[in-house]
């Protein structure tokens, strides 16, 4: 798995543009919520806030350089989750309707 | 008895652990355990998210109605503050990696600083819920002059507390997440006074700021998910 002596060294121009981008993307996730676009408002807000995941991911985490390893770990947390949800939106969806869950 | 000492050497200077080949291997098998450690904290607070999608969808207007007694500003004041936390995070280790102490330290004092703005602005947030009874689950009981429309929401919604149960029990496993990375933030500050870490070593660096930048990518789905969607 080993990449070993040769680690990359990101130049500092991309950590700083890397964080424009965020800030960017952070305007625009605020300026979309305040628009009326129904349900699509989640998936538009959940998008964006995995675009930034990704950023902060490939470079701040510097995945993008590193060994493919460190991604196999990250999705194979990722694919968990998925198949909790998975199994659990199936529970809750074919449940009978409770009145007040609280 | 050991074999390997940790002090006792030359500033900046490093031997890796014998049961290590190299510097270099134990710097990877360092990078295994803490990527293996962000998948377990991925998993934790997977839990969570996945219990908010579940819940949200099932009552997405009382979702909105708690929402709007979150403030987006502070929200988003918070986020600011993290995301150029991460970037100090990542020139700290930048610098280390180019032998400069003076600005590795800098870049780490500013990381902490930014740590303790998101608490403080935490606990703004939480002490004016626990004012007004926006409180978790069955504590959920709103009162005082400033809670007309908490009150009023209520009325509507009588599972409105597990908006804030979701909203309290996010956050505080954040929150939680940001005072234990301030503490490893403040080791890494005293391991840099030592002079520690050099282009050589920097491998606690690298881990510190790892779990940072995880924290800081958990915030990056809790602030559009509380705040702003609701």
């Amino acid at each position: 798995m080993s990449s070993g002596s040769e680690h990359h060294v990101i130049p500092l121009k991309v950590y700083f543009n890397v964080l424009g981008a965020l800030l960017v993307l952070t305007v625009i996730t605020v300026a979309a919520a305040r628009v009326d676009f129904g349900q699509m408002n989640t998936i538009i807000a959940l998008g964006i806030a995995s675009i930034k995941a990704f950023l902060v991911l490939s470079y701040f985490m510097h995945l993008k350089y590193d060994d493919k390893t460190f991604w196999v770990i990250f999705g194979t947390a990722i694919f968990g989750l998925l198949v909790l949800y998975f199994f659990s939106e199936l529970d809750i969806m074919t449940r009978v309707l409770e009145i007040n869950v609280l | 008895m050991s074999t390997v000492s940790h002090t006792g050497h030359a500033p900046g200077e490093h031997h890796h652990a014998h049961h290590f080949d190299s510097t270099a291997h134990e710097y990877d098998a360092a990078k295994f355990g803490i990527w293996t450690f962000l998948a377990t904290e991925i998993l934790m607070f997977g839990g969570l998210f996945v219990g908010y999608v579940i819940f949200h969808s099932k009552f997405p207007e009382m979702f909105h109605a708690g929402s709007t007694f979150l403030d987006w500003k502070l929200g988003a004041l918070n986020t600011i503050v993290l995301l150029v936390s991460s970037l100090t995070m990542a020139l700290s280790i930048y610098y280390a990696r180019d032998n400069q102490k003076g600005k590795t330290l800098f870049n780490l004092y500013v990381t902490l600083a930014c740590g303790g703005i998101f608490m403080c602005v935490k606990y703004i947030e939480y002490t004016h819920k626990f004012h007004m009874g926006l409180l978790p689950g069955h504590l959920f009981n709103p009162h005082g002059d400033h809670a007309e429309a908490a009150i009023e929401a209520a009325k509507h919604f009588s599972n409105l507390g597990m908006y804030f149960s979701f909203y309290f029990t996010m956050t505080g496993l954040h929150g939680s997440h940001v005072l234990a990375g301030m503490g490893l933030i403040t080791w890494c500050i005293i391991r840099t006074h030592r002079g520690e870490f050099s282009d050589k070593y920097w491998t606690p660096l690298e881990c510190v700021g790892l779990f940072w930048h995880l924290v800081d990518l958990i915030w990056i789905y809790l602030f559009p998910l509380l705040y702003l969607i609701g």
